[in-house]
């Protein structure tokens, strides 16, 4: 892995994000702070330091090729995976530095679940194994338990009532949108803290769409999520937060409501209402 | 022809490119046919020897009695041990080369050098196996060391195609499995190979197929051409089917020409089944990856 | 809320697990280079050996290859002559027959017909060596001798055929693909020049790929000059210089198989023989096999 994460970075400016935020009800789940990532020599993310905060929708808007998916895939290091792709600053959850060289990304994993902008149920497996696929990939399934499992995450998702009778049928057997969700209670299953959805609706049409969203509602109970969406209608739909990334660079995070209503920098105000992108 | 104008007449090319077309596929047309013809002929050949004795018997100095049983059971022991080796040694290099390798220098290493070793002649393998296993490590002329040889001689074929098969595998399904917190390797188990497993197959079949042909390296590290008795494990000497053959083709009498054909008869034969299962995994794989 | 032993991220990097595995596959991968370093060891001490007893200047200037006989003579050329000259007549089949085979199959095929021709095709090169040995032998010989009297039970030619088809599959093969990866724009833009089919694929296509075929045909011939059975079994034993495709000749290949099918005491000078022809053969479809590479590594640097 071609990962060079900064251990040893300077102390970051403590001052206001950090104040500002414990005005808020939530807590701050996750902490970037000055990231940069590149894919070879090509920078795809310039200093961005964003708070997100938890039990919360914060969806991350901007025109593709902004940099929104590699935001959230440098959240679980799986930017990592690609070869050549690199990141410095600092990202912590509740605290920790996920870059610290004693951290492993395997762990950090399971509490940072992920949702692909594709559905992409393993195909070799039964619904209720990709239910439990998490579990069993790390081997910490209890085999009492598992039915359980099946149905809760089933149930979170919303789609135990469309595939209780045929959980041993494939995967790949259901529609787009019932794969997505499928994919959606994959990750719900191994129990994690923060979910991160990659562009989930992208590929699905908007009856399937209007599904997902009703979920995450539910979902901002229990869990912290971040939603990267090229949608501005959904992000305004969905989250409570609202991030805009252009160029790589964060340009504005407020309140979903005030980012749509009363933009401060007119950057923003040209992307919602439409002037480019 | 009525347009007078020379310049919009069409050029000469309708004509031209159904001639040329036909010879092109004459040229694939042919090869294949004389393939068929070959075959209907050691057939024709093979058929007055063909027979349950043929399959049973060991081989004689009467054209007329000799069988090939040690020849099969011989190449049953010999692909059978060789798969053995050969299989889980490749499988186990492509998926370092293909999950775990990146662009690291030692990756490049093996990568350079399996190009190389793809085109080495099979005869060097037996040279190898001779000097390595038979006499180095004393393993005589026996089984093992003919498997072994063989398994190096195959090792380029089964890491290629599995290779193949691995990245059929789409990127998105590992990314999900590493995204729910499994290691690289729990992903590759349970997610990835399993996917890759029918494609790994057909390689290990077509291997296994190239090696059952195979008779040089053996020749070299001393299978023998004519044997009365039937391996009993691996440090058995031992014969093969197209050896068998090739010491009945280089008789002078033709009554073991009659012999080699029914030889290859059960060859040709003994491939086909495998080719046939290749094709099945193929299909299955097909539909798999369909969903 | 969260139970404690989740929430930290620390652990060691990887389990041993994980790394052992990772190490057991990179040997499994380092088995061929192994291999690799094996081959060149055995040859290399063996050739050493034997060129302890036998001169460089014996070797590659007597124009006689006898180390089995009484008057021993180890000049490397007739063998080198009867590979090159079997492998000369199986490329002038393979060539013409290969490459329109691929335009065939690249240019003219319907999906669904070359769908079924490319594999059956490709049938050609799962034949067992061995069989195309005794098609030479038996088949190919006798028919030839009808039109060429002279021609005697063995001989360069027919085994140079019957290697020639088999090797057609290798050649149709990678250049149809060389064919394929020429860009369409190309071929689109010498329509637009009004250009015929033909003109377009012989003006342009071909020689676009030529780098590609070329290099599928430098590994024909190294497949060509590797091959053993054939020639071990149609060609004859009997080293000699001569171009003359009627007459025996022995390849380098044909040589080893005839001192491994006897019982040559290992460790005598004819045992080191065929290692030092295996020494000769390894280096010579070493270099063919490098400039394949090279000319596909400079087809696919420029169409890849």
């Amino acid at each position: 892995m071609m990962l060079s994460a900064t251990t040893d970075r300077p102390p970051y400016r403590t001052a206001s994000p950090d104040r500002d935020m414990e005005t808020t009800a939530n807590g701050i789940k996750i902490r970037a702070r000055e990231v940069h990532a590149w894919y070879g020599d090509n920078q795809v993310l310039r200093d961005i330091t964003m708070d997100i905060e938890a039990q919360r929708v914060t969806a991350i808007i901007g025109p593709s090729g902004c940099g929104k998916s590699t935001f959230i895939r440098c959240l679980n290091r799986m930017h990592e995976m690609i070869t050549g792709a690199r990141v410095e600053g600092s990202i912590e959850l509740e605290g920790q530095d996920v870059y610290a060289h004693e951290v492993d990304p395997v762990l950090l994993r399971r509490r940072v679940g992920m949702v692909f902008q594709k559905p992409n149920p393993f195909p070799t497996m039964s619904i209720r194994d990709n239910v439990l696929a998490g579990l069993r990939l790390t081997r910490s399934e209890r085999r009492s338990q598992g039915d359980a499992i099946v149905e809760t995450a089933l149930r979170q998702a919303a789609l135990w009532e469309e595939v209780q009778d045929k959980l041993d049928a494939r995967g790949l057997s259901l529609s787009g949108g019932q794969q997505q969700r499928l994919c959606i209670a994959r990750a719900l299953a191994v129990e994690p803290e923060v979910l991160l959805m990659d562009e989930p609706c992208s590929s699905l049409d908007p009856i399937a769409t209007a599904r997902i969203e009703d979920l995450l509602h539910d979902l901002c109970e229990r869990y912290t999520i971040v939603i990267v969406t090229h949608n501005m209608q959904q992000a305004a739909r969905v989250s409570q937060r609202t991030a805009f990334l252009l160029h790589g660079e964060l340009v504005e995070l407020a309140d979903t409501n005030a980012l749509f209503t009363s933009p401060a920098d007119s950057r923003t105000e040209d992307y919602i209402t439409g002037k480019f992108g | 022809m009525s347009t007078p104008d020379p310049a919009r007449t069409r050029p000469p090319s309708r004509l031209a490119e159904q001639l040329v077309r036909a010879l092109c596929l004459t040229a694939v047309i042919l090869p294949v046919l004389l393939l068929v013809g070959l075959i209907v002929d050691v057939t024709g050949q093979a058929s007055e020897r063909l027979s349950w004795d043929f399959i049973t018997s060991f081989p004689s100095r009467h054209p007329d009695e000799a069988g090939i049983l040690p020849g099969i059971v011989g190449s049953f022991w010999l692909i059978a041990m060789t798969g053995t080796v050969a299989l889980p040694v490749g499988v186990g290099a492509a998926i370092y080369l293909e999950e775990y390798g990146g662009r690291g220098r030692l990756a490049n290493l093996i990568e350079v050098n399996l190009a190389n070793l793809a085109g080495v002649p099979s005869i060097i393998y037996g040279l190898l196996g001779l000097e390595l296993f038979v006499r180095a490590l004393g393993m005589g002329r026996s089984l093992a060391a003919g498997a072994l040889a063989m398994a190096l001689l195959v090792l380029p074929i089964v890491i290629m195609s599995s290779r193949e098969a691995l990245r059929t595998v789409p990127r998105t399904l590992r990314e999900a499995g590493m995204a729910l917190g499994a290691t690289r390797w729990q992903v590759i188990r349970q997610v990835v190979l399993p996917m890759a497993m029918p494609g790994i197959l057909t390689g290990a079949i077509l291997a296994i197929a190239r090696a059952i042909g195979e008779a040089a390296p053996l020749i070299i590290l001393g299978a023998i051409t004519y044997v009365g008795f039937l391996p009993d494990g691996p440090g058995s000497p031992f014969t093969v089917l197209p050896i068998q053959i090739f010491n009945w083709v280089s008789r002078p009498q033709p009554g073991f020409v009659v012999d080699a054909a029914a030889g290859i008869v059960v060859l040709l034969v003994t491939l086909l089944v495998l080719s046939g299962a290749a094709i099945y995994l193929r299909h299955r794989f097909e539909r798999l990856r369909e969903g | 809320m969260v139970d404690p032993s989740r929430s930290s991220l620390i652990r060691a990097r990887t389990t041993t697990g994980e790394r052992l595995t990772e190490r057991l596959l990179l040997a499994c991968g380092l088995l061929s280079v192994l291999t690799t370093a094996a081959i060149v060891g055995v040859l290399l001490l063996e050739t050493l050996e034997f060129f302890s007893e036998v001169s460089l200047a014996q070797f590659f200037g007597d124009t006689q290859w006898t180390p089995l006989f009484a008057d021993k003579h180890f000049g490397i050329w007739p063998l080198v002559a009867g590979t090159l000259l079997t492998s000369a007549i199986a490329i002038a089949v393979a060539l013409p027959f290969g490459l329109l085979a691929a335009v065939y199959l690249a240019e003219f095929a319907r999906p669904g017909v070359r769908r079924v021709l490319k594999p059956t095709l490709e049938l050609l090169a799962g034949v067992p060596t061995i069989v195309y040995g005794y098609f030479a032998l038996v088949a190919l010989t006798p028919l030839l001798q009808r039109l060429i009297p002279e021609l005697a039970g063995f001989n360069a030619l027919s085994p140079g055929l019957a290697m020639g088809i088999m090797i057609i599959p290798m050649i149709s093969s990678l250049s149809e693909d060389a064919i394929h990866a020429v860009p369409r724009t190309l071929r689109e833009a010498a329509y637009a020049l009004g250009a015929s089919r033909l003109q377009t694929i012989f003006r342009i296509v071909l020689p676009t790929a030529m780098s590609g075929i070329a290099a599928s045909v430098v590994l024909a011939v190294s497949r060509a000059v590797g091959e053993t059975m054939i020639v071990a079994i149609a060609a004859g034993q009997q080293p000699r210089l001569t171009a003359d495709p009627r007459v025996p000749v022995e390849t380098m290949t044909a040589y080893i198989v005839q001192v491994g099918l006897g019982d040559t005491p290992t460790g005598t000078l004819e045992y080191r023989t065929i290692f030092a022809v295996g020494a000769a053969l390894f280096l010579m479809t070493f270099v063919i096999n490098l400039a394949s590479q090279r000319l596909a590594r400079r087809f696919r640097g420029a169409y890849g």
